[in-house]
């Protein structure tokens, strides 16, 4: 399925969308353990995938309700938790995995793992280590399609953590005064690292911050794919139309802990267990049911997207390391093998 | 393909033509030239709609419009990470920083996006960003608009580091600069903007090649952007004593021109190395450690006491590395 046709956008395909972004992450994070945690533990000899691991657990309806409506040639800018967004782009699965693994394979050659995710090649230019890094890109994609007069727009993905970082108001900002073809997705999970954002920020969040620049914005449930399908389907209409920038400030919840190896425990227990009762794929799939899909052909989706990452990990584990002189190239043309 | 060039105020400019101009004015004639055969170059910073503060970008608006010569917010974070994005995106922006020390609001997306993009990702993408960031002492400036720091660019992978020092090069360089495909910090010297000189139109300059400026013997001074000048001004006062110094402008920290510098160390057993910038952990140490091990030759380093700039004339001028203080150390050199 080509999951950046419109058909992307019908119910079962976003079903299919966070389905595969749930079973690539629950096995990402299986295979990352005594891997190397934010805490300075070193990695183990076990670990698969070695580097911090940042999961989008209980998040998977933003990115599946967002890029549905999003083609090969529109960008997008993602976060150090991207994995959904650069599958939802429409990147190769088993290639993603092999990046996470470091093999030659891999989108980045096995120079980039997790936390630099991308697929150039559908328009996803990059997940990044820095908080906020990815808003100014975003922007710069998005003026240089304004300037060559392209018919494709960028969507920029961020936290609720990024929103205190200058870059953001300086994107936004800027995006505002170009009238640029941006659509900013805020996927507020609540936790910015393993502190909570709420007492962390002045004011009422992304949307308020946007409207203070004059860009027009939704709130909207980011647990309920639907309804964030729906939403995003206006919004990505509006800046297709040159209308410029808009912001869909989704409400969600981090449900892992800020790496795969983290545990969360400086978090109440309550607040997880209340999260875990909106858990978008759950929801989605009773609706489903209720609106008369049968239980059999979301089996199938699930057991096909299992069997994919399966497959995928396989791959992965047998695909060869990157050639060591890979770890001297594309640095820079200029001066090229001058490397003392 | 019309290979003439509007100088900003003036007549056409044809290619192999030498004309007298200032340094400013050769890199608006560099940046002109190249907008006007590549579509894809931008130019995006503050005030560089009027001409940019030091006339740097002056009639390119004029020329191209505003929507290709960007005048932008003060926000040097979204200007060069606005600047990634273009690049990546197929544009070819020159980034306007006004001076290095406002570059400092930029680093993330200078360090960690532009530098490391094309590397990260596994060759996905380019990022050809000529990042233009002034440096050096702006005369009674004080600390945040003085800083020399070729050499915190020279250490990061990825980057380009140019230093031009001459009307001619910064015609010559900064176009080079535009056709490298890398992400160049371009670091002119603020106070060379008056600077001028001979340039010529059709001469190109390749980047890491450095400029032999005076040829002599008795040792090896390396130099680049402003302190090149005051370097020939020593060189001169060394020779009317018998000392006769092979004097080399760098013209690019990185790469550098290894091979000139180290024929030179070899035929003069002697290497000064003279910078603006701090001499604790400036590019000065680089040469200077490089040549010591490749040609067993003596060296020095000048640069400048590790303190701030300051305002009043005689605490800047602590900061500042004068003809007398050249001399003095290619003498103790050659003792």
């Amino acid at each position: 399925m080509d999951l950046t046709t419109p058909s992307a956008s019908q119910p079962l395909a976003l079903y299919r969308t966070m389905v595969r972004i749930r079973a690539f992450e629950n096995a990402a994070e299986a295979a990352s353990q005594g891997g190397v945690s934010a805490y300075g533990q070193q990695a183990g000899a076990s670990a698969k995938v070695r580097g911090p691991l940042h999961l989008s657990t209980g998040q998977e309806a933003v990115p599946a309700g967002v890029c549905a409506h999003l083609r090969p040639s529109d960008y997008l800018t993602s976060t150090h938790r991207g994995h959904g967004h650069t599958l939802a782009k429409g990147a190769d699965l088993a290639r993603m995995m092999c990046e996470l693994f470091g093999k030659a394979t891999g989108f980045n050659g096995g120079k980039g793992g997790s936390m630099h995710i991308a697929d150039f090649s559908v328009g996803m230019l990059g997940a990044n280590g820095v908080v906020a890094a990815g808003l100014p890109i975003a922007v710069g994609a998005a003026h240089a399609q304004k300037i060559q007069q392209r018919d494709a727009i960028t969507t920029c993905f961020f936290g609720d953590g990024a929103i205190n970082r200058g870059p953001f108001l300086e994107a936004l900002n800027w995006a505002r005064v170009y009238q640029l073809p941006v659509l900013f997705v805020c996927e507020d999970n609540r936790w910015s690292a393993t502190t909570a954002s709420g007492p962390m920020t002045a004011g009422d969040g992304a949307s308020a911050r946007a409207a203070a620049m004059d860009i027009e914005s939704r709130q909207v449930d980011g647990n309920d794919v639907f309804a964030v399908n729906e939403t995003a389907a206006g919004l990505v209409a509006q800046v297709r139309a040159g209308s410029g920038p808009r912001l869909l400030h989704a409400l969600t919840y981090r449900v892992k802990g800020h790496v795969s190896v983290d545990l969360a425990a400086y978090r109440d227990p309550a607040e997880l267990q209340a999260a875990l009762q909106t858990d978008p794929i759950a929801r989605a799939r009773a609706h489903l049911l209720r609106s008369g899909t049968a239980a059999a052909e979301l089996d199938a989706i699930e057991n096909r997207a299992q069997a994919e990452v399966d497959a995928a990990l396989a791959e992965a584990d047998a695909a060869p390391w990157p050639d060591v002189q890979a770890a001297f190239g594309d640095v820079q043309d200029t001066g090229a093998g001058q490397w003392t | 393909m019309d290979l003439t060039m509007q100088q900003p105020g003036a007549g056409r400019f044809a290619f192999g033509e030498v004309r007298e101009m200032s340094y400013a004015q050769a890199a608006a004639m560099a940046v002109l030239r190249e907008m006007e055969v590549d579509s894809r170059v931008v130019v995006l910073g503050e005030d560089v709609g009027r001409g940019g503060i030091f006339g740097q970008y002056a009639g390119l608006q004029a020329r191209f419009g505003a929507e290709r010569v960007i005048d932008t917010p003060i926000s040097e974070a979204a200007i060069m990470g606005a600047g990634v994005g273009m690049a990546l995106a197929g544009l070819r922006p020159v980034v306007e920083m006004r001076v290095v020390d406002f570059a400092l609001c930029g680093m993330d997306e200078l360090v960690n996006q532009a530098a490391k993009n094309r590397f990260m990702f596994g060759g996905q993408g380019r990022v050809p960003l000529v990042a233009r960031m002034p440096g050096g002492i702006w005369d009674a400036s004080a600390a945040q608009h003085s800083q020399s720091l070729e050499a915190w660019f020279a250490h990061l992978p990825g980057l380009v580091v140019v230093c031009p020092s001459t009307p001619q090069d910064n015609f010559s360089l900064l176009r080079a600069a535009m056709h490298c495909g890398d992400p160049v910090a371009y670091i002119e010297h603020k106070t060379l903007w008056g600077l001028r000189g001979e340039v010529d139109a059709g001469q190109t300059a390749k980047l890491g090649e450095g400029r032999r400026v005076r040829s002599g013997n008795a040792l090896t001074i390396v130099s680049w952007s402003r302190q090149v000048h005051v370097c020939e001004e020593a060189c001169k006062a060394l020779a009317a004593e018998g000392i006769e110094a092979d004097l080399i402008d760098l013209r690019t920290i990185w790469p550098w021109d290894r091979e000139m510098v180290l024929e030179s160390c070899a035929r003069t057993g002697r290497l000064l190395v003279v910078h603006e910038a701090v001499q604790t952990a400036g590019f000065g140490a680089e040469i200077a450690a490089s040549a010591a091990e490749a040609t067993g030759c003596r060296v020095a380093r000048l640069g400048a006491p590790r303190i701030p700039v300051g305002y009043a004339p005689i605490l800047e001028a602590q900061a500042r590395i004068d003809v007398g203080k050249v001399a003095g150390a290619a003498r103790r050199l050659i003792d």
